[in-house]
């Protein structure tokens, strides 16, 4: 076994770990997407998150513009502050409206954006005034619930 | 002038763990000259070059070779000074991995930075020297024995050593090849101007080829001097070695308990 | 029989006692290694020599492998998830079994078995045949010219073997999936690389692949060096590789997933 040789296979290797990679970072994940471009952070608070998640999509229109990138809890205010990482080439007006959704009955909750019609645009700091916290389940059943109850007894 | 001995070895004990292995060993080795530390196996005579050589650190005494004490050395000196060292092993310790030409060429590319023909050149010189340049693309595993040994003694003196120290060179040869090896390790301890240390148990061969016999038993040095004086000698334990003779000073048997009574106590616990 | 049991309590604290002064004498060689490392860097070809020995020749094994898992749980992911109605998800359970767990997992299994043993057998050889103690007396130090190149190709292969295997498994799983069975192709890699994050998975898969490497190499290296000079010992070197591999891998794999995908 030559010296020449071994450079050579060891060469042809390393390309094969790295065209692995590649696969794996672009074909698989979802590095060809959002992860290289540049993006600008604004808050958002709700009064009640859900089952929000730190990665979630933030979707406009059904498109993903951003990424939820960190979820705190304020305790003077008792909210929950949301700071939504959004792509720079997506600029949105500042009285946006962000709301948290579900994809499908039961699917991933996402951070929801309703554009408003305001001249002036998000900047990186700012904060969207006007949000809806997310649907809970359980509180919508058991008002629903509530309602057929209380329609049973004025009926009687 | 510096000391006539190159290496100097005085009141040297050493134990592995608790087991002593040798105690208080005194030895002189001159410049020039081929030793040989002779006794049966498992005297410590292996032990013995390790300690030489700064592998192992003696318990008591020391071990100076060219005026400095080994066991004091730090690693960079150590491996200083065994560049000027060269040991054959009891079976050659050949790099199986590679060819004969890499195995005496290994030192050569590992300590100099000389251009690779010169390497080759000096390399195919020491391998003329032992007779096998004929056989220089040839693996280790196949060659005989003997032509083992000799490759091994060609990578020992690679880089010209001052001093050569082989261990049981002999063990395992045919009658011719062991003539062969003792004929090149004094022809090459006198060619090159070193001081070689030998140590073996086949006193014949040595007696032929050295200047001067240690004997050795259970980790002292029991007897010592020139051929002549070796062969003359009416010392029990060298009158044993010598003659090869089954009991002695050194007994056929293992310390143990009358056998009769050994015999009878196994009948009363069956 | 109260005096056996002592006996039997004995010997577990004993064993246990020389586990613990193993790993000490594992974690020294550990450091004795990185500091002669520098020494054998200098000569590159040496590493890439036993890159080749320990990863080229891996290659065969771990493509052939990685694309038979792909297979089966494609078969397997699809039989489940149809039972659901959501077949479409089979290239998300491909992907994230083989980028999260199994790609670095049964990799580093597979090479412990294949380079880990070898590189142990080949050291521990060299030791029995005093070729490293015969390297020693010509100054040259064995750890930086035997041991460290055969430590860092293992490291450097791990990972590449760990990426090929999952790269593998997922078109077994495309095969499977979407040519034999008839997966919608777009929901099969729109679905996976919706779900599949590149840092969350991808990139905590190949960190967990290079701990794996550094794992398996220190081991094989550790047990040749360490072994019995004898061929009895050798053997038995070569056994102890493959088994304390094959559970540091496992356990590893519990404490690293344990931190990064549960953030404890």
């Amino acid at each position: 076994m030559n010296r020449k040789l071994i450079d050579l296979w060891v060469g042809i290797f390393v390309a094969i770990g790295i065209a692995a990679f590649l696969f794996l970072a672009l074909k698989v994940g979802n590095m060809s997407s959002a992860n290289f471009a540049e993006t600008y952070v604004v808050q958002a608070k709700f009064d009640n998150i859900g089952g929000l998640k730190v990665r979630a999509p933030v979707k406009s229109a059904g498109v993903v513009v951003g990424r939820v990138a960190d979820i705190r809890f304020d305790p003077e205010n008792y909210q929950a502050v949301v700071a939504l990482k959004l792509e720079s080439r997506y600029q949105f007006p500042k009285d946006t409206f962000a709301s948290i959704l579900t994809s499908g009955l039961l699917g991933e909750q996402y951070v929801g954006l309703d554009v408003g019609g305001d001249d002036r645009m998000l900047a990186a700091g700012d904060v969207i005034a006007k949000t809806q916290s997310a649907v809970v389940l359980e509180k919508l059943i058991s008002q629903f619930l509530f309602n057929k109850a209380s329609e049973g007894a004025e009926q009687k | 002038m510096p000391d006539d001995n190159l290496v100097k070895i005085s009141d040297l004990s050493f134990a592995y763990d608790e087991r002593p292995i040798l105690d208080g060993i005194n030895m002189e080795i001159p410049r020039g000259k081929v030793v040989a530390i002779m006794g049966g196996s498992g005297c410590g005579k292996t032990t013995l070059l390790r300690l030489i050589g700064g592998q192992l650190k003696p318990t008591r005494g020391s071990v100076q070779v060219d005026g400095r004490a080994v066991d004091r050395m730090g690693h960079e000196e150590l491996y200083a000074l065994r560049r000027r060292m060269g040991m054959l092993f009891q079976f050659g310790a050949l790099f199986t991995d590679v060819s004969v030409f890499d195995n005496v060429a290994f030192q050569l590319r590992e300590h100099t930075d000389l251009p690779e023909e010169l390497i080759r050149d000096m390399t195919l010189m020491k391998l003329n020297a032992v007779g096998l340049r004929g056989a220089h693309a040839r693996m280790p595993g196949e060659l005989s024995g003997g032509m083992a040994r000799r490759v091994a003694l060609a990578r020992a003196i690679a880089l010209d050593p001052m001093l050569i120290m082989y261990d049981e060179p002999f063990t395992g040869l045919d009658p011719i090849s062991l003539g062969i090896i003792g004929q090149l390790i004094r022809k090459l301890n006198d060619a090159l101007g070193a001081t070689s240390i030998m140590v073996t148990h086949d006193i014949h061969e040595s007696l032929m080829i050295v200047d001067y016999i240690y004997f050795m038993s259970a980790g002292r040095v029991v007897a010592q001097g020139t051929p002549d004086e070796i062969r003359a000698s009416q010392d029990p334990f060298v009158h044993q070695f010598v003659n090869a003779e089954a009991d002695g000073p050194v007994p056929f048997h293992v310390a143990a308990p009358s056998f009769g009574q050994e015999l009878l106590r196994g009948v009363g616990n069956g | 029989m109260a005096r056996g049991l002592l006996d039997l309590v004995e010997q577990l604290g004993h064993r246990l006692n020389e586990k613990f002064i193993r790993l000490g004498f594992a974690t020294r060689f550990f450091f004795t290694l990185l500091l002669f490392s520098g020494q054998s860097f200098r000569r590159p070809f040496l590493t890439v020599r036993e890159v080749y020995f320990s990863g080229v020749l891996s290659l065969l094994i771990i493509s052939v492998s990685g694309l038979f898992v792909g297979l089966v749980l494609g078969l397997q992911g699809y039989e489940t998830l149809q039972r659901y109605g959501s077949s479409e998800a089979l290239g998300i359970l491909v992907a994230l079994s083989l980028t999260r767990e199994l790609g670095p997992v049964v990799a580093a299994l597979l090479f412990a078995s294949r380079a880990g043993s070898s590189v142990t057998a080949e050291i521990g050889l060299m030791k029995a045949t005093e070729q490293l103690t015969a390297m020693d007396m010509m100054a040259v130090n064995p750890i930086a010219r035997v041991v460290a190149p055969r430590f860092w190709g293992g490291v450097i292969s791990m990972p590449i073997l760990a990426a090929l295997f999952s790269a593998m498994g997922i078109f077994g799983g495309y095969l499977i999936g979407v040519v034999f069975i008839g997966v919608d192709e777009g929901a099969f890699w729109s679905q996976m690389q919706a779900s599949v994050d590149f840092r969350l998975d991808i990139l905590n898969g190949v960190i967990k692949s290079f701990v794996f490497g550094v794992a398996v190499a220190l081991i094989a290296v550790f047990e040749g060096y360490d072994s019995v000079p004898t061929a009895e010992g050798v053997s038995r070197a070569i056994t102890r590789t493959v088994v304390t591999s094959a559970l540091a891998i496992l356990a590893l794999d519990f404490v690293l997933t344990s931190f990064m995908f549960r953030g404890l």
